[in-house]
C-alpha cells in the first residue's frame, strides 16, 4: 500500500513577518510569509506550517489577517500554531482559511480545548504540539509510572514541557499523547526542545514511541540537519511527516532533494 | 449577463479558497444560496466538508435540491467536491443511511479499518485515469498528486462514469466521476497546488463554451 510521506517546512512568523532564514532565499519580500510560503509550495512542499511567535497580545490580530492572505494566495493546507488559547483564538484562525491549528501550552492548561475543536472542525484539523524532553534514569525504580525506553546502558522517559520548552510538567509524553488522541486531536507534533537546533537529528525515540502509542499520524520536529535525518523520521521514527525551518531556510538543502532522497530510499512521496 | 460560476452555499466548509482558486483563473465567482443566482451561473460548484446527511439537510432547507436537478438537466456544467462529490450520488451510509441527489447511481461507502491504514485518509495521493479525455484532466499526467481528506468513498455504478481512481490501503477507489455536464472529484483541488488549479482552469474553460 502506498501511504506518502510529508515534507513539511516551518515558517516562524512575528508581528506579520517571517523572520528566520530571510536573507538565503532569493525573493522580492523574503520577509513576506505568503511569497515564502508560494516559494515552498513551488518546490514541492507538502504542507506548511505557520508558528506565530508574536509576543503581544495586540500584534496577535495581525496573524488573523496573514491567514487570509496565506488562504488566498496558497493551494497547500497549512496549519497554524502558536500562541493558540482560546475557542475564540481557534475559530479566528480556522475561519480565516487556515486548515489546521496546532495547541501547545493550551492543550496542557486546558486539555478540553482538543475536544472542543475537534467536536466543531473535526478532529483532522487539531494537531497537539508536544514539547518533550529527555530525562535519563538509571533503574526504572528513578522513575515510576514513566514510560521508559532503553538507551544504551541507561533509560529515559519523556517530560512535557511548556513555555516554549523552559517549564517542566512533569508529565509523561508518551502517556499525555495518548490522552490527547482521546480529547480528540488528529495528529501529533512532537518536539524535542533539547535536540532542536542542534541539526543532529529527530529525537526518534520519541517520535517513534508517540507514533507507536496513538496510532496517529506524528511529525517529527526538532533537530533535522541532513536528508539521512529526514529519511529516518520516516524509517525509524515512523512519522508521517519530517517538519524543518532552518535547513530549508538558509538553503543547505532543498526539499526536493530530500525528496528525492526519500524516494530512492524506498519512502513514497509525491515529487 | 457576464460569466459567472456559482459556489454553492449552505453552510458546509469555507468555501474562500475555492472562491479565491476560481478569481485567481481569472473568472468571477459568488458565493451564494440564491436559486436564481445559481440557476443563471454558467457552471456551478458544490462544494462541501462535514457529514453528508447535515449536508442533506441543509440543501434541502435551503431548497438546493431542485434548483441542483434544474441545473443538470439544463446541462449546465457541475462541479461537486468532497463531500460535494459524495452528495451526487443515490446514497450514503455515513451515521445511518441518507439519500443522496441521485444524479449519479450509486453509493458512498466507508473505508473499513482492516484494508486502510488510518482512516481518515488525510494528506496526498495519486490518481490514475482511466479517461484522460475528459474535459475535467486535459493536462493533468498520469499518476498526478492531489490532496485528499476523507473517510468515505463513492462507488458509481456504471464504471464508465469513472475518471480516475485512487488506492488507499487495499481499496481502489473512483477519486474523480465524469458524467455528461457533472464531474466531480474526491480530493480537494483548492489544496492540490498546480495540477489542482489546472481542475479549476479545465472547468472554467468547459463553462465557457
Amino acid at each position: 500500500m502506498t501511504d506518502y510521506k510529508k515534507i513539511v517546512p516551518c515558517l516562524d512568523v512575528k508581528d506579520g513577518r517571517v523572520v528566520k532564514g530571510i536573507k538565503f532565499v532569493n525573493l522580492r519580500d523574503a520577509g513576506d510569509p505568503v511569497e515564502f510560503g508560494k516559494f515552498y509550495e513551488d518546490e514541492g512542499a507538502d504542507e506548511l506550517i505557520f508558528l506565530d511567535i508574536t509576543a503581544t497580545v495586540e500584534k496577535r490580530k495581525t496573524v488573523v489577517n496573514l491567514i487570509k492572505k496565506v488562504a488566498d494566495e496558497i493551494s497547500i493546507p497549512f496549519a497554524v500554531g502558536g500562541g493558540i488559547a482560546s475557542m475564540k483564538d481557534v475559530q479566528a484562525i480556522l475561519d480565516a482559511g487556515a486548515d489546521k491549528v496546532s495547541l501547545n501550552s493550551a492543550a496542557v492548561r486546558n486539555p478540553d480545548l482538543l475536544g472542543e475543536i475537534s467536536k466543531e472542525y473535526g478532529h483532522e484539523r487539531v494537531v497537539c504540539a508536544i514539547d518533550g524532553n529527555r530525562v535519563y534514569v538509571n533503574s526504572e525504580e528513578e522513575a515510576p509510572n514513566k514510560t521508559l525506553f532503553e538507551v544504551e546502558d541507561k533509560f529515559c522517559w519523556f517530560d512535557v514541557m511548556t513555555h516554549s520548552g523552559s517549564k517542566s510538567t512533569g508529565m509523561d509524553a508518551i502517556k499525555w499523547a495518548k490522552e490527547v488522541k482521546e480529547l480528540g486531536a488528529g495528529g501529533i507534533l512532537p518536539t524535542s526542545k533539547k535536540f532542536d537546533g542542534t541539526k543532529k537529528g529527530f529525537d526518534l525515540i520519541m517520535t517513534r514511541g508517540i507514533a507507536e502509542a496513538t496510532g496517529l499520524p506524528v511529525t517529527a520536529s526538532g533537530g533535522a540537519g541532513t536528508k539521512q535525518h529526514m529519511l529516518e523520521a520516516f524509517t525509524i521514527g515512523k512519522a508521517a511527516a519530517a517538519l524543518a525551518a532552518s535547513i530549508f531556510h538558509f538553503r543547505e538543502i532543498t526539499i526536493r532533494e530530500v525528496k528525492k532522497y526519500c524516494i530512492e530510499n524506498g519512502v513514497p512521496m509525491r515529487l | 449577463m457576464p460569466f459567472y460560476i456559482a459556489i454553492i452555499d449552505y453552510e458546509m466548509g469555507n468555501l474562500k479558497s475555492i472562491f479565491k482558486c476560481i478569481k485567481h483563473l481569472n473568472a468571477d465567482a459568488i458565493i451564494t444560496d440564491d436559486l436564481k443566482e445559481i440557476l443563471e451561473a454558467d457552471g456551478v460548484i458544490l462544494p462541501g466538508v462535514g457529514a453528508f446527511g447535515d449536508a442533506m439537510k441543509h440543501l434541502k432547507e435551503k431548497n438546493l435540491i431542485p434548483v441542483l436537478n434544474q441545473i443538470v438537466i439544463k446541462k449546465k456544467p457541475l462541479f461537486g467536491i468532497c463531500l460535494g462529490q459524495q452528495l451526487l450520488f443515490s446514497r450514503s451510509s455515513e451515521m445511518g443511511e441518507h439519500k443522496g441527489l441521485s444524479l449519479v447511481e450509486g453509493e458512498v461507502i466507508p473505508f473499513e479499518i482492516s484494508k486502510v491504514e488510518k482512516i481518515p485518509q488525510i494528506g496526498w495521493n495519486s490518481v490514475r485515469l482511466l479517461d484522460s479525455d475528459n474535459f475535467l484532466v486535459e493536462g493533468i499526467p498520469n499518476h498526478s498528486y492531489f490532496y485528499f481528506v476523507h473517510s468515505f468513498y463513492s462507488n458509481p455504478k456504471n464504471k464508465d462514469e469513472i475518471i480516475g481512481l485512487t488506492t488507499y490501503g487495499d481499496v481502489e477507489y473512483c477519486s474523480i466521476i465524469g458524467k455528461d455536464n457533472i464531474v466531480a472529484t474526491q480530493f480537494h483541488p483548492e489544496k492540490s497546488s498546480k495540477y489542482g488549479i489546472q481542475i479549476y482552469k479545465n472547468f472554467i474553460n468547459y463553462c465557457r463554451k
